[in-house]
């Protein structure tokens, strides 16, 4: 990380923790809420700092422009008065905030006491961009594949083609040198990636299952929610 | 960690090169230096369209109700009228309701105008020129268009005013069920081209008009429906409930007065700059002329002028296209009434839902039943994959090839043509 | 390849996790408690893009948090109306006042 994207990061990140205790300090539902969507929006830009653009411009899209709004609307309609709010005991949240910080200190140090990254292995989906990069792309009138462009291949992975594994044009999730020598193992494709895709006849595993299983369920909660919604106000009149 | 401001060629210049006292700059400074001149030229494109087709709202409406519009300000057509009323407006005093809460009140205009201001980061004035050229370019933008909902929500719940309320709920409404078949309209030309990069989209479609993906055949319908919800996701007449005067006094507005109610009509105008921009690069070719003469002139020239010129023809073109647009946009205002909201949510939710999805599907379809009835994929015109000036990589033009109708075919014959390579 | 330390993601991940677990515990409103679920959603989401970058989990991270935010709208969208039935039945959206089943 160079300057600006550590810094970019810092503001985010104060961001993103900043508004997630607003979002447990706060007595208003509706600053609550707003806190909310400055959280989650930061959480969208440390992905775009983290290469996810497409889950960057997800995370806006349903989080904070659809989820959020519907958030507010259930504020709106269960308001009984103009700003109302539910006011917690001040010995509970004092008592819960030790407990979370206590908490917050455990997973932070758990976390931060193992070692993530390997330097041998590389990395994953690391967007690899340097200077350079944008002339080439103007020259050729498209992006380079590994600036942060996962979008196709977040798509082909929806259709079960595992295009960053067993494509070469994929990023291997490990060295080549190392794959090379690697014995293939069936249905893992680690070393797929280096070799042509003749000689290891498996091909990865993609995610067209779960996501005909996810459009069905969005399908199903769609109806149940207007349903929801809709007997009660049946039953009140 | 380098998409944020990657996509910078400004940046990458002054890396390289150097400004001429100081010297080649190091990678943050060129960045930050990159993205200050990117902002500032947003910002410059993000205010004066505001100032620009406010005075031509007036202008318009006063011809269309047979009135001269305003005609004193600054010489004899009132060109400066829009400076005057933004004069008036910082002067006056900014008030905030007893009953209203405040932080959120004093909040809700920024968050519309940051809304509607980074909608623009994404969008290309021309080949290249754009703030980021994104690969996600289209769903960035919708998503950002999508955040200025809740600032209208916010302004309305905060206002601590009934017909405020009134306004942000019908707004609230009106929005999250139009940005549905907006969205879905939008992706039919990013079907056809095959990319939501929105530079790419538009480079598609350059070389005539011929190209241009209004002529698609469902993609033409997709274009009015595109339109019409997109009049109605910027609060335009005749989708103007959330602040109908007869009704609601000014909706979510009734409590705003001076600088903060006129950001909302900035970021009103800049929205509306901005989704008729996305119908130009998405439908109307874009930066392209019609008569291939800045393809020509591309060829022709290929050093840096040349480009440069074509360019900057390019980014007039743009401009002017998008203005028509917004002007098709005020004269819609001034001559069609308001529809009720309960009109105005059958006509999304009953009519425009299913249109939209049947032309997106029809979208998808098409190209499959042209390759197998005449092994081309578009009737007029080269097929996409023939109009790249430069095909991407192996994935990108087996993508697009005129018989692969099964992307697991293309995509496997793709590897082993790459896998026979040494 | 610039490298990066998943480290700083992962606490501000956690951080979000442990906010919003204090707010599902503390709040007495049901839409707060929700709050709370996103919350806890998004600091899930965080690490999975940041092992997605940093670690050989590759794509599948970014798949994971998709499915992540898809069904965390659905839920929010079963939740709300189930938050508006009891609104309806109690006049109040204190999740303390459901307490007709405690004996």
């Amino acid at each position: 990380m160079n300057t600006t994207q550590l810094t970019l990061f810092w503001l985010f990140a104060a961001l993103t923790c900043g508004g997630a205790i607003a979002v447990c300090v706060s007595q208003n539902v509706v600053r609550m809420a707003f806190s909310l969507v400055l959280t989650l929006g930061s959480t969208a830009v440390l992905f775009l700092l983290l290469g996810a653009d497409f889950v960057g411009a997800t995370q806006l899209l349903v989080y904070v422009g659809g989820t959020l709004v519907l958030i507010v609307f259930g504020v709106m309609l269960t308001a009984t008065g103009p700003f109302t709010r539910i006011k917690s005991s001040a010995a509970g949240g004092i008592l819960s905030g030790l407990i979370g910080i206590a908490f917050l200190f455990i997973v932070a140090s758990t976390v931060t006491s193992v070692r993530w990254v390997d330097s041998d292995k590389g990395q994953g989906v690391a967007s690899k961009i340097e200077f350079g990069t944008h002339s080439k792309a103007v020259a050729s009138h498209f992006n380079p594949e590994q600036q942060g462009n996962t979008t196709r291949q977040l798509g082909l992975s929806f259709l079960s083609l595992r295009a960053d594994r067993d494509l070469k044009f994929g990023i291997p999730p490990a060295p080549v040198e190392e794959s090379n020598t690697a014995p293939v193992i069936p249905g893992e494709s680690v070393a797929a990636a280096a070799l042509p895709l003749n000689s290891n006849p498996k091909l990865s595993v993609g995610y067209l299952l779960p996501f005909e299983i996810v459009s069905v369920h969005l399908l199903v909660v769609l109806v149940g929610a207007a349903y929801l919604a809709r007997t009660k106000r049946r039953t009140k009149s | 960690m380098d998409t944020l401001l990657a996509a910078n060629s400004l940046a990458e210049y002054l890396h390289t090169n150097g400004v001429p006292v100081v010297g080649p700059l190091d990678d943050s400074t060129a960045m930050i230096v990159a993205a200050v001149v990117h902002v500032a030229l947003v910002g410059a494109w993000f205010g004066l369209p505001a100032g620009l087709f406010i005075w031509a709202e007036r202008k318009i409406s006063g011809r269309i109700q047979d009135r001269l519009g305003p005609t004193r300000t600054g010489g004899k057509f009132g060109w400066l009228q829009s400076l005057a009323d933004g004069i008036k407006l910082i002067q006056k005093e900014d008030l905030v309701p007893k009953d209203a809460d405040g932080l959120m009140f004093r909040l809700a205009p920024y968050i519309v105008v940051v809304a509607s201001f980074v909608g623009y980061i994404a969008l290309p004035f021309s080949d290249g020129w754009a703030a980021m050229v994104l690969d996600v370019g289209l769903f960035l933008t919708l998503a950002v268009l999508s955040l200025e909902v809740l600032g209208v929500i916010l302004a309305g719940y905060s206002s601590g005013s009934k017909w405020a309320l009134f306004g942000a709920m019908r707004e609230g409404a009106q929005m999250v069920s139009y940005e549905i078949p907006m969205a879905i309209c939008a992706l039919c030309p990013i079907v056809t081209a095959g990319t939501l990069n929105l530079n790419e989209v538009a480079l598609l479609q350059s070389g005539g008009a011929w190209n241009w993906n209004v002529l698609h055949p469902f993609n033409f319908f997709a274009f009015f429906v595109y339109f019409t919800c997109a009049t109605a996701s910027c609060k335009r007449a005749p989708f103007d409930l959330a602040e109908a005067e007869s009704e609601l006094v000014a909706g979510f507005l009734t409590e705003y007065s001076g600088f903060r109610w006129s950001l909302f009509f900035l970021a009103e105008y800049a929205s509306m700059f901005l989704v008729s921009g996305l119908a130009v690069v998405l439908f109307l070719g874009g930066w392209d002329d019609g008569f291939g003469i800045i393809v020509a002139i591309k060829k022709a020239f290929p050093d840096f002028l040349g480009t440069f010129i074509a360019n900057v023809i390019g980014l007039k073109v743009f401009l002017i296209k998008s203005s028509i647009l917004v002007c098709v946009q005020i004269w819609v205002r001034w001559t069609l009434p308001r529809l009720r909201i309960d009109q105005v949510m059958t006509t999304c939710l009953k009519y425009l839902i299913p249109i939209s999805c049947f032309l997106f599907a029809g979208t998808v379809a098409y190209p499959l039943v042209l390759a197998k009835m005449s092994g081309q994929t578009s009737i007029i015109g080269p097929p996409a994959g023939e109009r790249l000036v430069q095909p991407r990589s192996a994935s990108a033009t087996s993508r697009l090839e005129p018989n692969g109708t099964n992307p697991a075919s293309v995509q496997v014959s793709a590897a082993s043509s790459e896998g026979s390579q040494p | 390849m610039q490298p990066i330390d998943p480290n700083p993601f992962l606490i501000v991940g956690a951080v979000l996790f442990v906010c919003g677990v204090v707010c599902m515990t503390t709040k007495r409103n049901g839409i707060g408690v929700l709050m709370g679920v996103e919350l806890v959603l998004n600091g899930a989401n965080l690490n999975f893009i940041t092992f997605s970058r940093c670690t050989p989990l590759g794509l599948d991270g970014q798949v994971f948090s998709l499915f992540v935010i898809v069904l965390a709208a659905a839920e929010a969208a079963v939740a709300l109306a189930i938050a508006l039935n009891f609104y309806n039945n109690h006049l109040t959206i204190d999740v303390d006042r459901g307490d007709e089943l405690h004996g």
